[in-house]
């Protein structure tokens, strides 16, 4: 590896808001952020070092530790880990006789796990020097072992190891409606910028994130607010563990969601977008950057769009570096501008004061190609699909305890039973309707509907049979949330370590019925006190599991009160060295 | 007629602008925090100062005080929060207060006296922050650091010098300097600076005169912190 660091500066202008691209491009080049590499790119953007290293040291693909020439990050889903990651890891680490999280001696190979990588329809998967791999089976990575320990680069493995397939199960008005680019955009300028928003308004739109904000509203209230210049942000950073419903879009409609962002450029008046893709994503960029340039050669993108005088738009991609947090829309924008992903103090909204402080409108990925073809095809025509408060259809991430696990495409309203069957689910014990951050849901609730006003899902639907623990599901969601909480809040930065940690000794058998209690106080600190949706929602699966599946607590709780946190054996250890005692006096007796 | 607001009941006037706590302040009604200190935009990480507005539950330093809203503080629920976050932030860092040299002069404990908080509660983490003392100067101990961000804007907004900042994420997350040694030494931080003193509990301190203060005289020994007219800024008064 060798690091042209000028070349890098020279093709990010020495820009400080592409401080994020500077540092992935360092760490493709060099591995790792230097020290004095860090020095040299904070004096190029004029910036204060430790802001540079503070990022460097905030996102998960990025760092300052040496890693592995090779380095192999198994997806930790739960889903995964059903399909069965661990033993596969535990092959890997045995090949090469390293442990988790570790560098190999001879620096070949490190292995580490990450948060769900958006392949829960074809895990097991893994991150090889930032490219996914999906399908893992003992074979595919007894072949990995064999290529790493041949050194050879990754960008000459066998091609359809690296290949992702999309499963389109069910298709309904967004993935079903034949398009053609530009058609929208001209049904949107026809109607003009106002009228636009009124036909989103009508149509009932509301976020496809997760929070189901109007979209009418929010793009309303960007186009009303003051100042010349305005933003487009297209959120792909889907981190939600057992989504991945956005990445098909991107793969099979991404010319559908630009139309949608350059639809909502003409409605507030914006100049620049930007699609944020997660870094999990990078077999994407390609095909992206492909569908962009075509767009500007059809007069799509770039200046007078559609020959329109003044309208002048276009998009860039900016990609992520591994934190779940910057899904949440102001932490994205941080993000964007170069800086660690901290979620804002609110307010001032985004609408007003986003990107460089300016307005600026964020929208899921989803939530654009809806608009896109509602511009197009009309309010009346969304409106036929779905319920009063919920109007049009969801794509579901349908994964887990299931024949036939893949994108699916329903009408708003439709129940979990409906679901399960159209994918094949067997004997259910639970499911988790929106991801950790979402439902979860007992056998006794299957005829509970996905909508707004019952149970909204942000995109994942994780299905888990009768045989699966609870407990061990919550018990890696709460470490999830442990990885990625940013860190900026008391209780979140806390509590979910808190959390992961009395969930990890219930899974041990060393929980006590003081941690069961416990775990109901830190998730209610977290509910109330978050500075963000993540830490707000980061104790649902547990305060869902404690009031549903409250057995599989008390299944593992340990007979007393209070256990010792420590062990007492353990720590005469030195002391046993010391003497070099090892007879049964020099222990403490088996407890019982 | 002057805009106010109810806090626990009685009537609080508050300026355009101003944050809930920072007109509860004014007209001393104390709300227990810890991150927010006057001469600085309030920031809103620690979440001691959370309050209950209209039944929602919001951090009272950075949310806009608003005419005619009813604001809880002093509830049993609210207390127990507060406790339960000071408790979180006890068994993340080490903090071991009868051989701290800033005992009786800390924040941090200050408010947990207000609090009543008696215990830890929680396992307590231990986490391994090796402490800093290449400056001629001025020591940093940062296991008492509780992440309130002060030191990192004292040095930014008045020193202009961004001496310190933030690294790693989630309870990883810790206080840096600007130095690609990692060392304070090899930083162009003084003594004088706004930075040195801001610290509300007792990660930056100054060498060469430990335990200045006898008990009896310390700035929390007086009166407790609810009592005091001005928020404590570290400076020894």
């Amino acid at each position: 590896m060798s690091l042209d660091l000028g070349a890098i500066l020279a093709k990010h202008g020495n820009d400080p808001t592409r401080l994020l691209q500077i540092l992935r491009d360092v760490h493709a080049a060099d591995g790792l952020a230097r020290p004095e590499t860090i020095t040299a790119i904070a004096r190029a953007l004029q910036l204060p070092r430790a802001r540079v290293e503070g990022v460097a040291g905030f996102y998960s693909f990025l760092g300052t530790e040496p890693r592995g020439r090779f380095r192999v990050l198994f997806s930790d889903n739960i889903v995964d880990r059903l399909q069965g990651s661990v033993e596969l890891r535990q092959r890997l680490l045995d090949a090469f006789q390293v442990g988790l999280g570790e560098v190999s001696r001879d620096g070949l190979v490190s292995i580490d796990v990450t948060s769900c990588t958006g392949l829960c329809d074809q895990g097991p998967a893994m991150l090889v020097n930032g490219r996914a791999i999906p399908r893992l089976t003992p074979a595919r990575i007894g072949a990995i072992s064999a290529l790493i320990r041949g050194r050879s680069p990754v960008e000459e493995w066998p091609e359809n190891m690296f290949r992702i397939d999309e499963h389109v199960l069910r298709r309904d008005l967004l993935l079903g409606t034949p398009f053609a680019p530009g058609e929208a955009l001209s049904a949107a300028i026809d109607r003009g910028a106002a009228r636009t928003i009124d036909e989103l308004k009508r149509a009932g739109l509301r976020g496809r994130g997760g929070a189901g904000f109007s979209t009418a509203t929010k793009w309303q209230a960007c186009r009303d607010a003051p100042g010349p210049q305005r933003f487009v942000v297209c959120n792909a950073d889907e981190g939600e563990p057992g989504t991945f419903k956005d990445r098909q879009l991107l793969a099979e409609h991404a010319d559908l969601v630009f139309e949608g962002m350059t639809v909502a450029a003409h409605a507030v008046g914006a100049q620049r977008g930007f699609l944020y893709l997660r870094a999990e994503y990078p077999f994407l960029l390609p095909h992206l950057e492909a569908a962009l340039e075509a767009r500007r050669r059809a007069g799509l993108l770039g200046g007078e769009i559609r020959g329109v005088r003044g309208f002048a738009f276009d998009i860039e991609i900016h990609v992520g570096a591994g934190a779940y947090v910057c899904g949440e829309e102001s932490a994205l924008i941080e993000s964007l501008e170069g800086k660690r992903g901290i979620p804002r103090n609110r307010p001032p909204y985004p609408v007003t004061h986003g990107y460089l402080q300016k307005p600026t409108v964020v929208n899921n990925v989803e939530t654009l190609a809806a608009a896109a073809l509602i511009a197009r095809h009309g309010a009346d025509w969304w409106r036929q699909r779905g319920t009063t408060q919920s109007s049009g259809t969801k794509l579901l991430s349908v994964s887990g305890d299931v024949a036939r696990p893949g994108v699916y495409e329903y009408p708003l309203g439709v129940t979990v039973q409906q679901v399960l069957d159209d994918s094949g689910a067997g004997d259910v014990g639970a499911v988790q309707v929106g991801g950790p951050s979402g439902v979860l849901l007992s056998r006794h609730e299957l005829g509970r509907r996905i909508a707004f006003e019952d149970v909204p899902s942000a995109g994942a639907f994780m299905v888990f049979d009768a045989s699966r623990d609870v407990l061990e599901i919550v018990d890696d969601f709460a470490h999830f949330f442990a990885h990625e909480s940013c860190g900026f809040c008391t209780p979140c930065r806390v509590g979910t370590t808190l959390m992961a940690q009395m969930t990890a000794r219930l899974v041990a058998g060393k929980g006590t019925r003081r941690d069961v209690k416990d775990l109901s106080r830190v998730a209610g600190a977290m509910k109330s006190a978050s500075h963000c949706g993540l830490g707000a929602t980061a104790g649902n699966p547990v305060l869902d599991a404690l009031e549903k599946f409250r057995p599989s607590f008390d299944r593992r709780v340990a007979s007393r009160e209070v256990l010792p946190t420590f062990d007492l054996d353990e720590a005469l250890a030195p002391a046993r060295e010391v003497t070099a005692r090892e007879d049964a006096g020099a222990h403490f007796p088996e407890e019982s | 007629m002057t805009d106010a607001f109810s806090l626990d009941g009685y009537d609080v006037p508050f300026t355009g602008g101003q944050t809930i706590l920072q007109a509860a302040l004014a007209a001393r009604r104390y709300i227990p925090h810890l991150c927010y200190h006057p001469a600085f935009r309030p920031h809103g990480s620690c979440k001691v100062c959370t309050v209950k507005v209209n039944g929602r539950t919001v951090a009272s330093c950075t949310t806009p005080a608003r005419a005619g809203d009813e604001v809880e503080s002093e509830s049993p629920e609210i207390r127990d929060l507060r406790r339960n976050l000071v408790q979180f932030l006890f068994v993340e860092g080490n903090h071991f207060c009868p051989s701290c040299e800033q005992s009786g002069q800390c924040m941090l404990q200050a408010v947990a006296y207000d609090l009543g908080v008696t215990r830890l509660h929680y396992t307590q983490m231990f986490p391994d922050r090796p402490i800093d003392a290449s400056h001629p100067e001025v020591l940093l101990d940062f296991n008492r650091c509780i992440l309130c961000e002060l030191c990192v804007r004292a040095s930014a907004e008045v020193d202009g010098k961004s001496v310190f900042a933030l690294s790693g994420r989630g309870i990883r997350k810790h206080l840096i300097v600007n130095a690609e040694s990692g060392r304070l030494a090899d930083t162009n931080l003084a003594v004088t600076d706004a930075a040195v003193s801001v610290c509300p509990v007792g990660v930056i301190l100054r060498k060469r005169r430990g335990f200045a203060a006898p008990i009896g005289q310390r700035r929390y020994d007086p009166k407790p912190i609810r009592a005091m007219d001005e928020p404590a800024d570290g400076e020894e008064g």
